[in-house]
């Protein structure tokens, strides 16, 4: 019985993991055909010489710069998310560990902000950032997404573990507010800092409908927006460049997402308490 | 006295970015949507409700709204119950589990636009992942699945089971793992069957993650974006423009900012009604079980 049911688990969930991996092995392999062959069929999908250079003809595409997209993608979630930790970070220690008037209502809000997308706020933040000057440009990029009510209430919820004794014996010693915040806090707190991090990264990394509407130029695109650019200008016609491109935009997601995976499963879960 | 005015400090920096990128859009709508503004122009005569009375007898707004109601009604549930099922099965004590769980949540973490081009691939009429599976089982077919108005909705609704199992899953199985294990043990004695347990203990002790999971499930499959933008751009015949995709339509394509704006304050309202509604009905069974 106990081994019957050991068998079912196990042929489930390789069953479901193919499944969920099936599609992106599919679309390394396809990326590796000859460009602008025809799409594959099954019984050759694998290609019988591998087209590496794909993958090179993609960065280096003379009308579609892949690469400033990537510098402009990785420049705009460093710096966004360092605001964010640093933001946050300092609303959440406030939220957590002193008690101020309006603190719940406060919070309240930031909670409330967590349900509205991109969608229901686009048009005045676009009319903000064009009476600034700001669309086309890293501004309207970075500015927008400096802090992150996600962010705080994760950070918030870590926070709340941490012993107050450890801020009362070093307000004792004659620690300021941000001592205890930047010595004492911060430092035990890494795990969470890290779990902001990679959540505010992908979040950002994999942004497309502010980045769609506050940029035009080609040059101030993000991978994620360039990306839709690539398939847009190259129809339905060119599947394997297509998909060396999708798998470039990939790759270095599943990587960091391969050494961030604990914090991410534990910032799902702190998330959801309230 | 002296810390509250430090504490007002360390939140100062968020509270003045919630207030700037959030909370004032969200009445600048309101504003905005009392205007008939065409965006590149400089013209913005005061329309008073025009653009709510003009919204609302627009069909194509409630097919619109019709659409993210049927999107969500079949894929929240759905994504729910998928979700529910792999957390009880990541949830056993077998070797390498935990690549399993990796493994499972990865699609969620990828991007919107490379996935959609993905799944394009996936629905394609001819060699498309779906359509050659079912050629080597021997059945011909050729629905282009995203192209046919009967399937472009279901397509989507499909997808999103799969990109969104990740953080479902993750949550289930926290509610799962903070099951008091003598419940079970309880049940055992009196004889319960695994099902049973399963339908007596785990579902009812879920209540409270399954209330979270809907309602941010809920309210985000109505803010629903990229796949749209990317798989469909709202056709065939209009099957799959979606709400959100509805009010960028207006927006950056007819420039109309004052009808878009309306549009957008109509969505919130959905959404809070929404909200409020799924808040209730579960509080009240939440209540009815700790009665219990």
């Amino acid at each position: 019985m106990k081994i019957l049911k050991g068998v079912i688990s196990w042929f489930l969930l390789l069953l479901l993991g193919a499944f969920l991996i099936a599609p992106f092995a599919w679309m390394v392999f396809v990326s590796l055909h000859e460009s602008k062959s025809a799409i594959p069929v099954m019984s050759k999908l694998v290609p019988e010489k591998a087209h590496w250079e794909n993958y090179w003809t993609v960065l280096t595409m003379p009308n579609i710069p892949v690469a400033r997209f990537f510098l402009n993608s990785i420049l705009v979630s460093v710096i966004a998310v360092m605001g964010q930790l640093l933001i946050s970070s300092l609303a959440a220690y406030a939220f957590a560990r002193i008690p101020f008037r309006g603190s719940n209502f406060l919070f309240s809000l930031f909670l409330l902000s967590m349900m509205f997308a991109g969608v229901v706020t686009q048009i005045p933040v676009y009319l903000m950032m064009r009476s600034v000057g700001w669309l086309d440009t890293y501004l309207a990029l970075i500015v927008p997404i400096l802090s992150n009510s996600f962010s705080v209430f994760l950070l918030r919820q870590f926070f709340l573990q941490i012993p107050m004794e450890l801020d009362e014996a070093a307000r004792m010693d004659g620690a300021t507010e941000w001592t205890v915040y930047w010595r004492v806090i911060l430092p035990l707190s890494k795990a969470a800092l890290a779990t902001a991090a990679a959540f505010g990264f992908f979040g950002i990394w994999t942004d497309f409908f502010w980045p769609l509407i506050a940029t035009n130029s080609m040059q101030m695109r993000t991978l994620e927006v360039g990306l839709s650019v690539f398939k847009n200008s190259y129809g339905g016609t060119n599947w394997p460049l297509q998909m060396t491109a999708a798998v470039i935009v990939l790759l270095p997601m599943l990587i960091v997402f391969l050494f961030a995976q604990r914090f991410f499963i534990k910032g799902v879960v702190v998330g959801s308490i309230k | 006295m002296k810390r509250q005015r430090t504490a007002w400090l360390f939140v100062a920096p968020a509270t003045l970015h919630l207030l700037v990128f959030a909370l004032i859009p969200i009445f600048a709508s309101l504003y905005l949507s009392f205007f008939k503004w065409h965006i590149l122009k400089p013209a913005r005569p005061f329309v008073g409700i025009h653009n709510y009375s003009s919204t609302l007898v627009e069909p194509k707004f409630w097919n619109a709204m019709w659409n993210s109601t049927r999107y969500a009604i079949v894929s929240v549930p759905l994504g729910i119950i998928v979700a529910l099922l792999v957390a009880v099965l990541v949830n056993q004590k077998l070797k390498g589990i935990t690549v399993f769980r990796t493994i499972f949540y990865t699609p969620s973490i990828t991007s919107g636009v490379a996935t959609a081009m993905l799944w394009i691939y996936i629905y394609l009429p001819e060699h498309g992942l779906i359509n050659s599976m079912l050629s080597a089982l021997g059945k011909n077919n050729k629905t282009d699945f995203l192209n046919d108005p009967a399937w472009a909705m279901w397509a989507l609704v499909f997808m999103s089971v799969w990109t969104g199992l990740g953080p479902r899953m993750v949550l289930f199985l926290a509610g799962i793992v903070g099951i008091p294990q003598t419940l079970y043990e309880a049940a055992e004695l009196d004889g319960a069957s695994m099902l049973r347990q399963f339908w007596s203990v785990t579902l009812p002790m879920l209540a409270p993650t399954t209330l979270f999971v809907l309602l941010t499930s809920t309210i985000s499959a109505f803010q629903v974006f990229t796949p749209v933008y990317m798989m469909t751009k709202g056709g065939p015949l209009d099957t799959t423009d979606v709400i959100g995709y509805h009010i960028y339509w207006e927006a950056w394509s007819k420039f109309n900012v004052g009808m878009a704006s309306a549009q957008t304050f109509l969505l919130l309202i959905v959404i809070a009604a929404i909200a409020a509604f799924q808040y209730r009905i579960m509080k009240n069974q939440l209540e009815g079980y700790s009665v219990a």
